[in-house]
């Protein structure tokens, strides 16, 4: 009997690899993006609209306007539950698809695709994560984080902090701690704060919180003691619900409270109740189901279901950053078919799509996306473009903008990400190509 | 039938103590090699190396690194993740201060790194013993992690903390970095597996591995009769940290090129843990089947619906794919709680007897 299942099983095993080796040969009449999504696992309260926003952004582009140019799009999800391991499964198979453009939405696994996009020849576009050193296009020829990076964001951060206190003069003495997420995304906003902290003299305190960020009692007894006057967070999944929590239980006022643009969504404040009142966020892109393009999707993909859209987390922060990235990655495959011609784009002409990308106001506003976020250029050098960011407040029932677009500080974190990418190009070999 | 050893007469000492003294073992060994050194490069593509072949090879070298301390010599070690992120960390250490060292030489040096951290981890073994022990190794598994994510020195005090592997070539072949081409690494993880695995065979059939055994069945009396537990121990706790550390090192730079210390955590431990539970506890044929187990099915339960036609929401398939494959494994620890390496045992001993059983 046991023999019988082994049989069974090694006959099993051998059909699954003919199957893989045969699912490599499909025919590419589409234009392919494949999700690598975490529908499940730790941070699926963040991967289910994430992974919903782009899907349906995708399948809006082929109902309303019947592709791009004509070029139908089509997806696959893989799922990774937010895990490296499981990404370089899903990363090998859909590329064995005709991938042209991967959207990773995990720092770990863009760590480890940024070396291979180079190899493979498919872009990768990491909007608003990963490696804020990727702006430099001359080191990361393969690899986007337009409009704008967690430096320049920290950056911004310091810039509504000052417009508050009354002025970048009045910095000096003021308290700013930093809680973040103990791994290479929680890391990020350090360098740039810390620089900045040399310029403008404020006092900072960064406390490091560890994966995943459920027990964070030493961390908020550090803010007790130390009472800074502004805390700035960069985490992620359940951390940010919990430590909106702490900062209730230790009495710190909500509206000093500003989480980065991964630490401000619905998941984060709901779960902490009403003491979520005046917590504020960075973000790139504008929320809630009142711009045109959102109900442009409610229309044609949901037919006009506003029910049955709310319950794929239509509106939220995370669906919306869904929405904008898939429209960046089809305005970049519109842009290389400017060059190349109405027909299915290969990795390399994405390439040249994303980096002649030029996001204006008039195209936003033809995309029912004026006012959702912000126009921007990408070059050859410059990968990120500096965008601005800007301050949104939780009220209960949704987000609403409680400051200006805010230009980064170019003039400081440019020459840290030069920096940082010509570190990385020694440590690997590259030489850098020349942008003229 | 096919697995007699009628009739196979020894005439030597030496052809009676061979590592595999029954020619059926030593012809499956022989097809064994020539499957993985020619048959599998030759059919598998990037998606099979990268996703599939690498990987398992990478946790069998981890596994019989583990089954070394636990299955032979009876240490519980919950420590297996910490001990393979000081192979990787060293060899990134290593290989960005002396970047014209053979990066062969450095995976095994930094193997060397990890037997040290482990023999001093493996001191509270003397005093303390199965899951008190396995609470100490858990505070290596936690303390390394920390201390390497804390201290800029182990990343190179590069900003985000992660270490990447640097391209780095041997007779002018690419074993590491991106442009390292999946087949060689293939050959190079393959290689390191035969050669590991041959000796912990050897090991553990000698006069080390029957100490450990001693040890393990009851440490008194292995003691009365001459076997000393500090060096016994120690021993095997530096072999198993050697065996993980290099596996570690395999791990970031012939499989994922680039991480952070969150790849090495507790769960990483428990899926080696599991992966000898499975395979077979003192086995090392054991080990790397239950690599297989653990790593090919998961894979094979995403794949196998599109296969047949059945498309499924990605989601949902993700949590059949874990309900299915934990009841897998319940289901084979029942009907053979010693795991795949004795029902390895039982086919040979049908083998033997078909197709007249008793």
């Amino acid at each position: 009997m046991k023999m019988h299942n082994l049989v069974l099983a090694a006959a099993g095993f051998a059909a699954c690899a003919v199957g893989v080796m045969e699912s490599k040969i499909a025919a590419a009449a589409d234009q392919f993006f494949p999700l690598l999504v975490y529908r499940t696992g730790p941070y699926a309260p963040n991967g289910i609209p994430l992974a919903n926003g782009l899907r349906d952004y995708y399948s809006m582009i082929n109902l309303r306007d019947g592709g791009i140019n004509g070029i139908k799009t089509s997806v696959e999800e893989c799922e990774t539950k937010y895990n490296t391991k499981l990404g370089v499964e899903c990363y090998e198979k859909l590329k064995g698809k005709g991938a042209t453009l991967f959207t990773p939405f995990s720092t770990g696994m863009t760590y480890q695709l940024i070396p291979k996009a180079k190899v493979d020849k498919i872009p990768l576009m990491t909007m608003g994560y990963g490696r804020t050193a990727a702006g430099d296009g001359r080191v990361f020829k393969w690899t986007f984080n337009f409009p704008t990076t967690y430096w320049s964001q920290a950056s911004a951060f310091v810039k509504y902090v000052a417009s508050q206190e009354g002025g970048m003069n009045k910095l000096n003495g003021v308290h700013i701690a930093h809680i973040y997420h103990n791994s290479a995304y929680g890391k990020e906003a350090n360098p740039t704060l810390d620089a900045l902290q040399k310029i403008h003299g404020f006092k900072l305190t960064k406390i490091a919180v560890d994966h995943p960020g459920q027990e964070q009692k030493s961390a908020w007894l550090q803010v007790r003691r130390k009472r800074p006057d502004w805390i700035f967070m960069s985490g992620w999944g359940v951390m940010n619900q919990v430590a909106i929590k702490e900062a209730v239980s230790a009495g710190f006022p909500m509206d000093h409270f500003v989480g980065n643009w991964w630490s401000g969504s619905e998941s984060d404040t709901i779960p902490a109740g009403d003491g979520a009142f005046g917590y504020k966020s960075a973000a790139l892109h504008g929320t809630g189901t009142d711009w045109p393009v959102i109900q442009d999707i409610i229309k044609h993909v949901y037919r006009g279901d506003a029910a049955k859209a709310a319950e794929n987390k239509i509106g939220d922060v995370i669906y919306n950053r869904g929405v904008l990235n898939a429209m960046f990655n089809i305005e970049a495959v519109r842009t290389a078919q400017g060059k190349y011609g109405n027909k299915v784009m290969q990795g390399e002409q994405v390439r040249w799509g994303l980096e002649n990308l030029n996001i204006t106001t008039a195209k936003l506003k033809a995309l029912g996306m004026e006012g959702f976020t912000q126009p921007f250029t990408v070059t050859c050098a410059d990968h990120e473009s500096g965008g601005p960011v800007i301050f949104q407040q939780w009220t209960g029932n949704g987000w609403k903008f409680v400051s200006d677009w805010i230009t980064p500080i170019t003039s400081v974190v440019r020459p840290m990400i030069e920096e940082a990418a010509a570190a990385y190009a020694k440590e690997n070999k590259i030489t850098p190509r020349t942008c003229s | 039938m096919f697995y007699r050893e009628a009739g196979q007469f020894k005439t030597t000492y030496e052809a009676d103590q061979g590592i595999f003294p029954i020619i059926q073992d030593r012809w499956f060994i022989a097809i064994m090699l020539v499957i993985s050194f020619v048959v599998i490069p030759y059919f598998a593509n990037e998606y099979w190396f990268q996703a599939v072949i690498i990987p398992l090879y990478i946790y069998a070298i981890a596994a019989i690194g583990l089954n070394i301390l636990t299955g032979y010599a009876g240490q519980v070690s919950l420590g297996t993740g910490a001990f393979m992120a000081i192979g990787a960390y060293a060899t990134y250490k290593l290989c960005t201060a002396f970047p014209d060292l053979n990066i062969l030489i450095v995976f095994v040096m930094s193997g060397l790194f990890s037997a040290g951290v482990g023999i001093i981890f493996g001191i509270p073994s003397l005093r303390i013993k199965g899951f008190y022990l396995a609470v100490a190794t858990l505070a290596a598994q936690f303390f390394i992690l920390w201390l390497f994510n804390k201290v800029g020195w182990f990343y190179n005090n590069n900003p985000s903390g992660t270490i990447t592997a640097p391209p780095r070539e041997v007779l002018g072949i690419m074993i590491t970095g991106p442009n390292a081409l999946a087949i060689t690494r293939y050959y190079v993880v393959l290689s390191f597996l035969v050669v590991f695995a041959l000796a912990a065979k050897n090991i553990v059939r000698g006069r080390i591995g029957r100490s450990w055994m001693a040890i393990r069945d009851m440490d008194i009396a292995a003691e009365i009769i001459g076997i000393e537990p500090l060096k016994t121990k120690l021993m095997a706790f530096a072999i198993s940290s050697f065996y993980c550390g290099v596996a570690g090192a395999l791990y970031i730079f012939c499989w994922l090129g680039s991480a952070e210390t969150e790849a090495f955590d507790i769960n990483l431990s428990f899926l080696i843990l599991f992966m000898i539970i499975v395979g077979g506890l003192g086995s090392i044929m054991g080990s790397i089947m239950g690599a297989a187990f653990i790593t090919l099915l998961p894979i094979f339960l995403t794949n196998f619906p599109p296969m047949i036609g059945i498309q499924i929401a990605s989601d949902l398939a993700k949590h059949l794919e874990e309900i299915i494959f934990g009841v897998l494994i319940v289901f084979f620890l029942i009907v053979e709680p010693h795991g795949l390496a004795r029902l390895w045992q039982i086919v040979k001993e049908k083998l033997r007897q078909w197709p007249f059983p008793y």
